[in-house]
């Protein structure tokens, strides 16, 4: 038998309710090592919420989220990142006044205090690590611009590189490639392709057929419950899916 | 990473030069005692950069810590001012005047410490500090921010106001703390004196605009302007948020401790009128006209208001409020970044194609935020 502490994350009975909504409701799934997870459904079924729910940002009414051994539902924020939960957010959520190199090197996970942020270096180690993830988010030669004049495309892989640069054991990533024109949305299918080497990821999306190239397994989301689970192919034959999501 | 670019280091020794030098030669003495008041507001405005301009956290309270540096050092004044020699008169004598007059027979315990300097320098900046800890700690964990906090703030200084008002006994009520006459037997009220505290002040001031740049210069202070721009980022980036908020909260408020306690030095005495609502929105006024981005540009921003103020109080003291009032909406409607923007936006282009040498290995600043590229950072 598996228990809930053999997967990477186990979300058990999840709920939260606002002025008696039940944005979430009983919600359980369980996700492996190394394992891509894509969230689907219609508007409103709570995907971003549970992303919220996993990361901290909101508080849940019932239920446990179990992440490598750790409760996540009692855990503050902070505490949350540095057991290893990257979240990224809809909206490009970087730091326009600083530079590009500044957005990552503030994501980088070390001198996270208060007095380790004072006394911070930026030695080679900093320098080279950054750099590489610059390389690696296409942003290379933007280091020293300031983030504000990024394109949105742009941004969106700043953000993805802020969040690969802690090396996450989780990475959730909430509609990555909304937004984007055709060729950024291959180059960070590319990307995406990469960075979910020997990490598990929770991606929401929309768009099939990115969802298609790039998922190990679908969770249909309806009204805050499991509406269906399993392949894409398995996923898209079922009738309940059809007709509340893929249907129109 | 070197730590200053050259055009801070030029505009740091001419601001040098220009309060260790040209203040001095060009002032007389009592003009001179003057713009040391005003720099005295210079701590706070600088820790108004740091708390405002950079972490984005408005208080309209820093008067309370201003006054509270201003007052731990009333305190051991008026006691060396309080011997029984000199107060033989009272009926108690040895006790500050005001107690006498309010039918206090004895010292108050929490008194007894100012009677020693150093503990009263290190109060200064202590207590202060510790105020902003309470304060932060409970607002910032609970996530209160914005125009909350700005409110919150606003009534700590309607409340220590009527704290010292209403305990005249301890306090000197309205009246404040006078007759303050020596430092450790140093007769603080001659000419010589004011000279040389104004020195003192200048100096203090310019290593606390040295530190302020420090902590600018540091990861932190690009965690504080990226707090300001995505909390939530910062957040989800592993860093509590709170303790930064509350880090440069007590930043600001020892620097206002350390201004008050040099206030009290030079000017003599101290009030609640430096305590109150209306010092704190000044306060803050002055640092939006110089240009709450730029450590340098606050300083100039106070003076220059301070100055026109003395000026126009003199010639028209009724109409100095409508003044002050009008300069904050044009500088808020005109040039938000303040008197600092308007040097980034028409006189650094110039000051760059003139020497070009200054600007050697430093990429544009931007409108809102002075900051040397990383690439002269890692030079």
């Amino acid at each position: 038998m598996q228990t809930s502490t053999d997967y990477l994350l186990a979300v058990e009975g999840l709920t939260v309710s606002f002025d008696g909504f039940r944005a979430v409701d009983d919600l359980s799934f369980y996700l492996d090592r190394n394992e891509i997870r894509v969230i689907i459904g219609p508007n409103g079924a709570g995907k971003t919420t549970v992303l919220d729910l996993i990361c901290g940002r909101t508080r849940a009414t019932a239920g446990s989220v179990n992440f490598k051994g750790h409760e996540l539902t009692k855990m503050r924020e902070h505490e949350i990142v540095r057991a290893g939960v990257g979240r990224k957010f809809q909206t490009p959520s970087i730091y326009e006044d600083l530079t590009v190199f500044e957005n990552l090197e503030i994501s980088y996970p070390r001198g996270r205090s208060v007095f380790g942020a004072l006394g911070f270096k930026r030695d080679a180690a900093v320098r080279e690590r950054v750099e590489q993830i610059a390389r690696d988010i296409f942003l290379a030669d933007h280091l020293d611009q300031l983030a504000e004049y990024l394109s949105h495309g742009q941004k969106q892989w700043l953000e993805i590189g802020m969040l690969l640069i802690q090396d996450p054991a989780l990475l959730m990533l909430d509609e990555p490639v909304a937004g984007m024109s055709v060729s950024e949305r291959k180059k960070t299918a590319e990307l995406l392709h990469r960075v979910i080497q020997d990490r598990s990821v929770l991606v929401i999306e929309h768009d099939m057929g990115f969802v298609e190239e790039i998922a190990h397994k679908v969770t249909v989301l309806y009204q805050g419950r499991v509406l269906s689970e399993g392949s894409v192919a398995r996923v898209k034959a079922d009738p309940k899916v059809v007709e509340v999501y893929l249907g129109h | 990473m070197t730590f200053l670019t050259r055009k801070d280091m030029l505009w740091f020794v001419v601001l040098a030069l220009v309060l260790l030098i040209v203040f001095p030669l060009g002032l007389e003495t009592f003009r001179l005692n003057l713009f040391g008041k005003y720099l005295t507001y210079g701590f706070v405005v600088l820790g108004l950069v740091l708390c405002w301009g950079d972490a984005g956290i408005l208080s309209l309270g820093q008067g309370v810590f201003f006054g509270l540096g201003g007052y731990c050092m009333a305190m051991f004044l008026k006691l060396e001012a309080s011997t029984p020699a000199a107060t033989k008169i009272q009926s108690t004598p040895g006790i500050p005047d005001f107690m006498d007059w309010n039918q206090l027979t004895a010292l108050p315990a929490f008194w007894q410490p100012f009677h020693s300097l150093a503990f009263s320098l290190v109060a200064v900046v202590a207590v202060p500090t510790l105020l902003a800890f309470g304060i932060g700690l409970a607002m910032f964990t609970r996530r209160v921010g914005g125009t909350y906090f700005a409110i919150i703030t606003q009534a700590f200084a309607a409340i220590l106001t009527i704290l010292i008002i209403g305990q005249q006994g301890y306090t000197g009520g309205v009246n404040g703390m006078t007759d303050l006459r020596t430092l450790l037997g140093w007769d603080i009220r001659t000419d010589h004196a004011k000279m040389i505290l104004y020195f003192v002040n200048a100096v203090l001031l310019l290593g606390a605009a040295l530190l302020s740049h420090v902590v600018r210069r540091s990861k932190l202070g690009r965690i504080l302007v990226a707090m300001r721009d995505k909390e939530d980022r910062v957040r989800f980036s592993g860093y509590n948020v709170a303790h930064f908020k509350i880090f440069v909260f007590c930043f600001a408020a020892a620097l206002a401790g350390v201004g008050g306690a040099m206030f009290t030095l030079q000017v003599g005495f101290m009030s609640p009128s430096f305590v109150g609502i209306v010092p704190s929105i000044e306060l803050v006024i002055y640092c939006a006209v110089g240009g709450r981005t730029s450590l340098l540009g606050v300083i100039y921003g106070t003076v220059l208001v301070c100055a026109a103020r003395a000026a126009f109080s003199e010639a028209m003291p009724q109409l100095w409020l409508f003044a002050m009032g009008s300069l904050f909406i044009l500088v808020v409607v005109a040039f938000p970044t303040g008197l600092a923007g308007v040097y980034r936006t028409y006189l650094d282009p110039r000051l760059d194609r003139l020497l070009p040498w200054l600007g050697r290995g430093r990429a544009p600043t931007t409108a809102t935020v002075e900051r040397p590229m990383h690439a002269a950072a890692m030079e």
